[in-house]
């Protein structure tokens, strides 16, 4: 029944931008160019800077005015709706399966996206780390001090947050990383984990809430950045970050949405808002929000924000994401076995 | 005309009138219903069994029914003298008091769960009661119960209030002027004039509260196999891209409860007819 409403609730979103944008077509006496982008949970704040930044730089060489639109929401919720025909000219999600399935199912844009601008599309990057609370009371240092009795993880439902995926395959690819580890190591690591998990939240921001807000668990695996933030709206009394020894490297991809930008006529100025976030000035707003930027200027400048993790990749870890996701994501997959009963 | 006019009408005109409601019923219900079914059709028969007959779907169905199960008939004993007491007694507030049984229908679902997840968590106002008891709420099937109780709770007290008011309490008053006692005259005389509304309220409350997500996400704590609804598992399935397995999930829900409903209708029927 909410399957249904979810849907009413963006043919009408659809319909109502659809009107929205027919609107502003017919009334084009003044020169503005609209841009949708349709971003995941945790980028408000990152992208609302951006786009005041861009429209004026914009302004300055174009004389245009640009008038960008954020939708944000979970990722592969996101990446559904513009599957489903919401008009995105731009797609900034936390994970490049997502635009992969958009190119896949709805061919909107080409199956090499992701060569099409420099660092795997990716141009800031962020990483998981733990939010204790403040004197950090069970010591925890790394991801070994999370498997032990007693000790409560919050972490949301990787079958349903982009994010928690995230934590889980930071979590398999630091059990693979030690002293004769493989693949049944990191098995039995990640279950005792999850064993250690009281509660699946649905969403990042729910889990924050659930960690934050209500009071329960010892560890929140959060973005680096949502730690950031959770500590600099909820106070430094409160809690800490701990940053463990080795982390996954997560690239957010971002990607033109060709053919509705073709459509709409805004390519260029659409290729031009993406090359945006890779210009210094984009890389610093990335790092004042907490994301590790890519230019090397940029990030010795801030790297009082950013403490030293070995980081891994996921093609280095999992072969890519379409991998990882069938193997621990899908149906059956790893993550299920966890929660099978013991026969 | 075979069809059975149960009582020709000068109004609009019978055929009007059909053709209205079958138009408003397909625009509306059927075709959003027969695209789900359609979807679900391209599993193929093996295939739609395939996705239901799984360990933690058949936990999730048994999660979803029995909390709403359980809720429903929570509702049903605890809306019948609220209802009573509202309709039958006359005292300041009492317009107050009967504004506030909506309130469940007015409010997000989601602003219902993370309220009734905040109180009932072990540091929350309520929860720190309970927990010396041993009592947990949130993150267990009691806390999703307490959710749909929540929910559910204006349809019954909707549903019983006009049959109440329609009670003539000088029947009440003949029954025990002839020696019933008040069991007697409720169970006897009263409850046989209700039951028909209570089952409505019952069945209402109990349909809504099977596909109620909203506000369950945020108290059970989704944990798989033990307290993950099957709307949730949709979402999940739908989060893998997996249309058609959602679809199967959510048709299957809506035959068990279709049948369900079925069932309770057949018995309010039998009910009603035992009481003309």
């Amino acid at each position: 029944m909410k399957a249904r409403n979810r849907f009413l609730q963006s043919a009408v979103l659809i319909l109502a931008l659809a009107g929205a944008s027919s609107l502003a077509a017919e009334g084009g006496a003044a020169k503005s160019i609209k841009l949708l982008n349709v971003s995941y949970d945790p980028t408000r704040e990152l992208y609302q800077d951006i786009n005041k930044a861009f429209a004026a730089q914009w302004k300055a060489g174009h004389n245009e005015d640009v008038e960008i639109s954020q939708s944000h929401g979970g990722s592969g919720k996101q990446a559904r709706a513009v599957i489903d025909g919401l008009e995105a000219d731009v797609v900034t999600l936390a994970l490049a399966y997502d635009i992969d399935v958009i190119a896949d199912k709805a061919q909107l844009l080409p199956k090499d996206w992701q060569k099409q601008l420099p660092h795997n599309s990716a141009p800031y990057t962020s990483t998981i780390v733990f939010l204790v609370r403040k004197g950090n009371p069970k010591g925890i240092k790394d991801w070994d001090d999370l498997v032990k009795p007693g000790v409560a993880v919050i972490s949301p439902n990787p079958k349903t947050s982009g994010g928690a995926r995230w934590n889980y395959l930071a979590a398999w690819g630091y059990a693979l990383r030690q002293k004769g580890g493989d693949e049944a190591t990191a098995r039995d690591f990640v279950t005792r984990l999850y064993k250690n998990v009281p509660v699946l939240d649905s969403g990042a921001r729910g889990a924050t809430t659930t960690f934050v807000e209500r009071g329960i668990g010892d560890v929140l695996l959060a973005w680096e950045n949502e730690a950031y933030l959770a500590i600099n709206e909820l106070g430094k009394d409160k809690f800490e970050i701990v940053v463990p020894s080795v982390s996954i490297l997560a690239e957010p991809p971002v990607a033109v949405v060709q053919k509705v930008a073709e459509k709409h006529g805004t390519a260029k100025v659409a290729k031009a808002y993406l090359k945006f976030l890779y210009s210094e000035e984009g890389q610093e707003i990335a790092a004042k929000n907490y994301y590790r930027p890519r230019l090397a200027s940029v990030r010795e400048k801030y790297k009082a924000n950013f403490a030293p993790v070995k980081l891994f990749t996921i093609d280095e870890a999992f072969g890519g994401w379409t991998k990882a996701q069938a193997t621990h994501f899908a149906d059956g997959g790893v993550f299920d076995q966890i929660y099978q009963p013991a026969k | 005309m075979p069809l059975l006019l149960k009582k020709p009408s000068a109004l609009p005109g019978f055929k009007w009138a059909l053709g209205y409601v079958v138009l408003y019923l397909l625009l509306l219900v059927l075709i959003p219903l027969g695209g789900l079914f359609f979807k679900s059709a391209t599993l193929g028969w093996a295939g739609w069994w395939h996705a239901l007959l799984t360990a933690r779907v058949l936990a999730a169905f048994e999660v979803s029914f029995g909390t709403a199960l359980a809720a429903a008939l929570i509702n049903g004993l605890a809306g019948l003298p609220l209802a009573w007491f509202l309709c039958r007694y006359e005292f300041p507030g009492r317009r107050l008091l009967d504004a506030l049984i909506d309130l469940p229908f007015a409010m997000p679902t989601a602003v219902a769960g993370i309220t009734l997840a905040t109180l009932f968590v072990p540091q929350g106002w309520a929860g720190r009661l309970l927990a010396p008891l041993g009592i947990t709420v949130a993150y267990t099937r009691l806390g999703i119960t307490l959710a749909l109780v929540f929910i559910g709770l204006p349809f019954v007290v909707r549903s019983l209030q006009p049959v109440i008011e329609e009670l003539d309490p000088a029947v009440e008053e003949a029954a025990s002027g002839l020696g019933a006692s008040w069991w007697g005259a409720f169970w006897r005389v009263i409850f046989p004039e209700l039951g028909p509304a209570l089952l409505t309220g019952f069945s209402l409350a109990f349909a809504r509260c099977v596909g109620e997500y909203g506000s369950v996400v945020f108290i059970a704590g989704n944990m798989p196999m033990r307290t993950e609804i099957v709307p949730l598992l949709i979402i999940t399935k739908l989060e893998q891209y997996d249309y058609a397995g959602a679809t199967a999930l959510g048709s299957a829900m809506l035959m068990a409860s279709f049948i369900l409903l079925l069932a309770i209708n057949h018995l309010q029927a039998r009910l009603q007819r035992s009481t003309q």
